[in-house]
């Protein structure tokens, strides 16, 4: 029998079962209180199908732990929230040694096609939604979606361009001035 | 591995206080893990433990977020009001299954 088992059966004797189960059951710290306040801001900068993931999966996983999330997407990274492009992002093996592709082949006609629908096959295949999908999954989950302002303005789109979820165009100061006391991560 | 007692029972739990054994498990046992993390289990918090339980049974893996709402039919944002903040760790608990493994 452990410690915890021996206080339960001596507590049992005075307290009622009810109250019992709860004052001594070991419960989880799912620190409710504690994550209030903690904010994260995800810079996503890149417009690569490869890169478009990691700023996507971390703010899921900080949504999920009920961290408040900023996700600001420019420059190349714009591509990932234009209605147009959104769908079509593309994976290229060129100058990526970790590919395992060799340097010659890589800027090889096709190379890019294919190694994309290498990666989307490997991506469904451990049911990792596709950008736009997940996207509205981390929509739904509380996310706060901005886009650059400086973005738009070179690639002349405004907020009828981007994808319904995005929460609004900003620009670097008010990006700075809406991520106080955040932790960033420039993707 | 520890146990505590749970409505009464003895259970067998991991250093965090999730169970570990799926049949040491029943809906008075979820009910009083859930009144322990102060969620107030409604019908729809039991469709979706049930869905939990169901499927960690058929697939061998707690269901994460994603999965309980493409394949368990219950959207995101409904299961962030009903289990709120921490939605995958506080469904897993209250049904008794380990924390879901899966990134996404």
């Amino acid at each position: 029998m452990t410690a915890t088992a021996d206080m339960t059966a001596t507590a049992d004797m005075t307290a009622t079962a009810d109250m019992t189960a709860t004052a001594d059951m070991i419960v989880p710290a799912f620190d409710d209180d504690v994550a209030t306040g903690r904010k994260l801001a995800i810079i996503v900068s890149k417009g690569s199908l490869d890169m478009a993931y990691p700023g996507l999966i971390l703010g899921n996983a900080a949504l999920g732990e009920g961290v408040e999330l900023h996700l600001f997407f420019t420059f190349w990274g714009f591509d990932i929230i234009t209605k147009g492009r959104m769908e079509h992002l593309k994976f290229s093996p060129v100058g990526n040694p970790a590919a395992h592709i060799p340097a010659a082949l890589a800027p090889m006609p096709g190379m890019t096609t294919m190694a994309t629908h290498m990666m989307h096959k490997s991506l469904e295949e451990l049911d990792i939604p596709d950008v736009p999908e997940f996207l509205a999954l981390i929509k739904a989950s509380g996310a706060h979606i901005w886009a650059c302002r400086l973005s738009a303005d070179m690639n002349h789109l405004t907020l009828e361009d981007l994808w319904d979820g995005v929460d609004g165009i900003l620009n670097a100061s008010d990006f700075i001035e809406m991520t106080d006391g955040a932790q960033l991560l420039f993707i | 591995m520890p146990t505590t007692m749970i409505n009464g029972h003895d259970v067998s739990v991991d250093d965090e206080g999730f169970m570990t054994v799926y049949d040491e498990w029943d809906e008075a046992t979820g009910a009083a893990l859930a009144q322990a993390i102060g969620v107030n289990m409604t019908d729809e918090h039991w469709q979706v433990i049930r869905f939990l339980r169901n499927d960690f049974k058929a697939q061998g893996a707690t269901p994460t977020i994603r999965r309980v709402s493409t394949a368990g039919g219950v959207d995101t944002k409904k299961l962030f009001q009903l289990f709120p903040k921490k939605p995958a760790k506080k469904m897993a608990y209250i049904a008794g299954l380990p924390k879901p493994a899966g990134c996404v």
